[in-house]
């Protein structure tokens, strides 16, 4: 699988930007906005006479003036006019903020950083990630190469007889099961954790057979629905992963509306078509630490070459709840934090239950140290995890590395109107089963959007590595005194 | 196992069209008809669906009330110029406190007797005032007290309202004392008093069958007593509020009472009770910053009940820096437990109650059960415009509102709080919302993760 970066361009007319550009009918073609716009908004395509409507979403504002490449003071008629555009402002919301939104698409469409003019790295929510920053010293040390920077993250460090795998950047996909998901997007997921040789999970909706290619990058869920959990699909996984709780409605297990449940979706699933599915919470069969290694023994046992992870929530015990993890044999500890993704939440839930994940690494971190087990697990953060910086982050503060979700999906175009959970799924064909609106995005378009856009955040995380002067991603791990919080006093 | 308590729901559409957020315009001015926008992109049919309600009218609707927001709409546009933006109306809703948003929320649960359910993970702030700060927990694994939810087990929400023994006494084998009487309602949620400027047409005839349909009581003013049904099956707690309160008032012979504040109040809680020993009497207190000290002076003089009143946005009275509730409860019920006589009074708080999440939070800081006025009447479709308080006509024409309707929504709305807080308590492992009462063990606050995580990190909070 390629990790070549090529443009990916949104598949609507009108790709939405921070600003727009109007051109009147004062517009005497004469072509100058073209000659003087470096960012491609304004072009006029091998013989043609007319200057075609400004891709505007690409426009980074007002900004250009300085750089002496304005194409609104270049334009000898006056014929065009620059604003923000209105629609900007009814997307998104505190966490996923229209920059964001747009600096995810940007990525996902060049596979390079998005320009300043965007704010790529912070949103709106006042509190956790949004209010941290990184203290970056002076200079970087001489001699610290951006190439020779490591982003690699090894997930076996219990040194078993397991595979010791590694992955190439310290994320990977997270599980969206197949009736929560467009299969085009998932195939899209798995193809890109090929190139990066990563990860993307199942989720627990069953295993596709289409996603057997990619077999070595997909992680089997094991939650307590058992949909389509066979021992076959736990066999050809690198990585068997056990949903205990997921961070978007802690304590209350999936549930997937009957709408979403077609055909195909049943079938894999083995169950009843347009019947809603529960997979209820929480294993009834595990009371104690010692009933959750009967859990890891069976996969253990069932296949011998998994790495076991174990997926939990944010409990205010959570620490010592990783801990019992790592004292089951799990190799991976996956704290998914209060305000992650999902396909379909109680209000209720999303908000007020269990604790955000900027809380629940430092917890963990400490306790493992404090256990002197730190190094013998790798601890994965998700929930809430959005950007390149927020990677970075949650790894100063303590977690090995991150696995994403809505991010990837922002990449596919999704625009967080949060009506995933709706009959048919997302109108935009990204978290939908419906024939009809799958057929809005395909697998290609998918793979090379995730593509650029795992591209852009690594070049962003080496850049924060270089930064900070360190040598690789493993070096960053729990350096909380390289982060500053601006809420408190002593940030300076 | 006892019978289920189950709120029944039915559909209640709106009366009026409710303020939609988002709008789409722009529409007119260059547009070339080619309907892409209508007729392929909205994959709910909004357009479709406005026109054909729309046929009498003149041009499309700019304010799309089902709008989902998607954009797709706006990005297929063939010349580019659909635009989308907030309604402005929509910004007016309510105040800082009632959000838009909340407002929303409760039409949309008021209507379908559902609880609202959205795909992505939260999009709000971090943490908030109030309630906002607040986080309940949950168990990762099954802990003695937790069986889950969706349909196997029973999670009880029903409390036990008046005053209770701190033990029991036996001699020879028997019981020695007689316990003072209950009233159980099966959710911790009562209706209070509602504010005049809404007590209107049959509002009050809505509020109090709804009380009596889903089981619970409802605090009523002597105006109100002799009209509604409800008080005659024993869901009314009359609010005598003539001093001295006495059982010749109207009302003054039901089984529970409400009554004031004041300084001879266990004089008046005594008189009433001289010719009716089995009623309860509630007493009624607004919340200022010395009440944990009058609270407890009152369950150790034999309050039955004491209502803790803050205003409608939670905070507390007579205070150039109130509190919210949250504080206010927290430190009340651990004055009472401090002095061990928690146990004895029953606290009802009322203010600020305003979604199914603070009924779960105002019980794990210290309260017994809540009283709610506000969400009642968005339940009725008000928009909190306060437009009756200065005189002027109603949107909604709340005055013309047929009452069987009015129970249906709030029916409505109480059930899906109901289901909210089964799915709280579920999550937190608990299977009776009596055991949540002051079990701050089971939530976290936003302060002692900050000092705990951050704080040992960063040092001291900026205030
Ligand atoms: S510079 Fe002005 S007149 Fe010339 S093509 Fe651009 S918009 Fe038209
Ligand atoms: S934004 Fe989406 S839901 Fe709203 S009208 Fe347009 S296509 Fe329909
Ligand atoms: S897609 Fe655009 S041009 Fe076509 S009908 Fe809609 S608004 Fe008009
Ligand atoms: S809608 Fe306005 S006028 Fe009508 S009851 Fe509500 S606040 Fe009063």
């Amino acid at each position: 699988m390629s990790r070549e970066v090529r443009p990916a361009p949104p598949r609507y007319r009108n790709e939405i930007g921070k600003y727009s550009i109007y051109r009147g009918p004062l517009c005497a073609n004469c072509g100058r906005c073209v000659e003087a716009c470096r960012h491609g908004v304004h072009v006029r395509p091998e013989g043609y006479l007319h200057v075609i409507r400004p891709y505007d979403y690409r426009c980074i504002g007002p900004e250009c003036k300085h750089a002496g490449c304005f194409c609104i003071d270049a334009c000898p008629q006056g014929a065009l006019k620059l604003s923000i555009n209105p629609v900007s402002e009814t997307m998104g919301d505190r966490r996923w903020t229209p920059d964001l939104l747009m600096s995810t698409w940007a990525m996902a469409e060049t596979g390079k950083p998005p320009g300043k003019h965007l704010e790529s790295e912070v949103g709106d929510s006042g509190g956790g990630f949004d209010r941290l920053r990184f203290r970056f010293p002076d200079s970087p040390p001489p001699g610290l190469r951006r190439e020779d920077i490591s982003t690699r993250l090894p997930l076996n460090r219990r040194g078993d007889s397991r595979p010791g795998i590694t992955i190439d950047v310290p994320w990977y996909g997270g599980g969206m099961s197949f009736g929560s998901t467009n299969i085009r997007a998932l195939l899209g997921k798995a193809r890109v954790a090929k190139a990066f040789h990563g990860f993307t999970s199942t989720g627990e909706g069953g295993y596709p057979e289409r996603f057997v290619p990619y077999k070595d990058h997909v992680i089997t869920q094991v939650a307590t629905g058992l949909f389509g959990v066979r021992e076959e699909t736990i066999r050809r996984a690198p990585i068997v992963e056990f949903k205990y709780a997921q961070g978007a409605k802690p304590g209350l297990g999936g549930h997937l509306l009957g709408d979403k449940n077609t055909p195909s979706v049943a079938a894999m699933r083995e169950t009843v078509v347009g019947v809603p599915l529960f997979s209820p919470f929480p294993f009834h069969s595990v009371y104690s630490v010692e009933d959750h290694k009967k859990h890891l023994d069976w996969i253990a046992h069932v296949n011998p070459r998994a790495l076991l992870s174990a997926k939990v929530s944010t409990p205010i015990d959570v620490d010592m709840v990783a801990v019992g993890i790592y004292y089951a044999g799990g190799h991976i500890v996956h704290l998914d934090g209060s305000y992650g993704g999902t396909g379909a939440a109680p209000n209720v839930a999303k908000k007020n239950i269990a604790m955000p994940i900027e809380y629940a690494i430092g917890r963990v971190h400490r306790f493992l140290v404090d256990e002197g087990i730190r190094d013998q697990v790798t601890v994965i953060a998700s929930g809430g995890v959005r950007t390149p910086a927020d990677v970075a982050k949650a790894i100063a503060l303590g977690a090995d590395g991150c696995v994403i979700g809505t991010a990837e999906l922002v990449a596919l175009g999704c625009i967080r109107c949060t009506a995933c959970e709706s009959g048919r799924g997302c109108a935009r064909g990204i978290a939908t089963t419906d024939d009809e609106l799958l057929e809005k995005i395909d697998v290609e378009w998918c793979t090379q959007r995730l593509v650029n856009l795992y591209t852009a955040w690594r070049q962003m995380l080496v850049d924060t590595l270089y930064r900070l002067g360190l040598d690789s991603v493993a070096a960053l791990r729990g350096r909380t005194d390289l982060l500053t919080h601006l809420d408190y006093e002593n940030e300076a | 196992m006892p019978v289920k308590y189950a709120i029944h729901h039915t559909p209640a559409k709106p009366r009026f069209r409710p303020i939609g957020k988002l709008g789409i315009v722009d529409w007119r001015e260059d547009c070339s008809s080619c309907h892409n926008c209508v007729k392929r992109s909205c994959v709910y049919r909004l357009y479709r669906d406005e026109a054909d309600t729309l046929r009498d009218e003149v041009g499309y609707l700019d304010y799309i009330y089902q709008c989902k927001g998607c954009l797709s709409c706006v990005q297929n546009c063939t010349k580019n110029i659909l635009t989308r933006v907030v309604n402005p109306e929509y910004r007016r809703l309510g105040d800082g406190y009632y959000t838009p948003d909340l407002v929303l929320s409760t039409w949309f649960q008021a209507e379908t007797g559902k609880i609202p359910v959205s795909g992505s993970g939260y999009g709000g702030p971090f943490s908030g005032p109030g309630f906002d700060s607040m986080w309940t927990d949950m168990s990762e694994i099954v802990r003695p007290t937790r069986d889950g939810i969706h349909g196997r087990e029973y999670i009880s929400t029903s409390v036990d309202i008046g005053r209770k023994l701190s033990h029991l006494a036996f001699a020879d084998g028997q019981l020695k004392v007689d316990p003072p009487p209950l009233v159980e309602t099966p959710l911790p949620v009562i209706f209070d008093r509602i504010p005049q400027h809404w007590r209107r047409g049959a509002v009050m005839t809505a509020v109090t069958t709804a009380a009596a349909e889903i089981g619970t009581l409802v605090v009523l003013c002597e105006a109100d007593i002799r009209e509604n049904e409800a008080s005659l099956r024993g869901q009314a707690i009359p609010l005598l509020t003539t001093p001295p309160a006495s059982a010749e008032q109207p009302g003054g012979s039901a089984p529970f009472v409400m009554i004031p504040d004041g300084p001879d109040v266990m004089a008046e809680q005594a008189a009433l009770k001289r010719d009716h020993p089995a009623r309860i009497v509630a007493i009624r207190i607004p919340a200022v910053p010395t009440v944990a000290g009058r609270v407890a002076e009152l369950a150790r003089d034999g309050a039955d009940v004491i209502h803790l009143v803050f205003d409608s946005h939670g905070m507390e009275h007579g205070s150039s820096q109130p509190r919210h509730l949250r504080d206010v409860l927290r430190d009340t019920h651990t004055t009472l437990v401090r002095q061990g006589i928690r146990d004895e009074v029953t606290l009802i708080a009322s203010g600020g109650i305003a979604a199914a999440e603070h009924v779960a939070k105002a019980i794990i800081c210290g309260a017994d059960l809540v009283a709610i006025d506000v969400p009642l009447m968005l339940a009725l479709e008000c928009r909190l415009c306060g437009e009756c308080q200065h005189g002027q006509p109603c949107p909604i024409a709340l005055e013309e509102i047929d009452p069987l309707y009015g129970v249906s929504r709030i029916v409505n709305l109480m059930a899906a709080w109901h289901s909210q807080l089964l799915e709280m308590m579920g999550a937190m492992g608990i299977r009776e919302v009596r055991r949540l009462r002051g079990e701050t063990g089971r939530c976290m606050f936003f302060e002692d993760l900050e000092r705990d995580t951050f704080g040992r990190l960063f040092g001291k909070r900026k205030s």
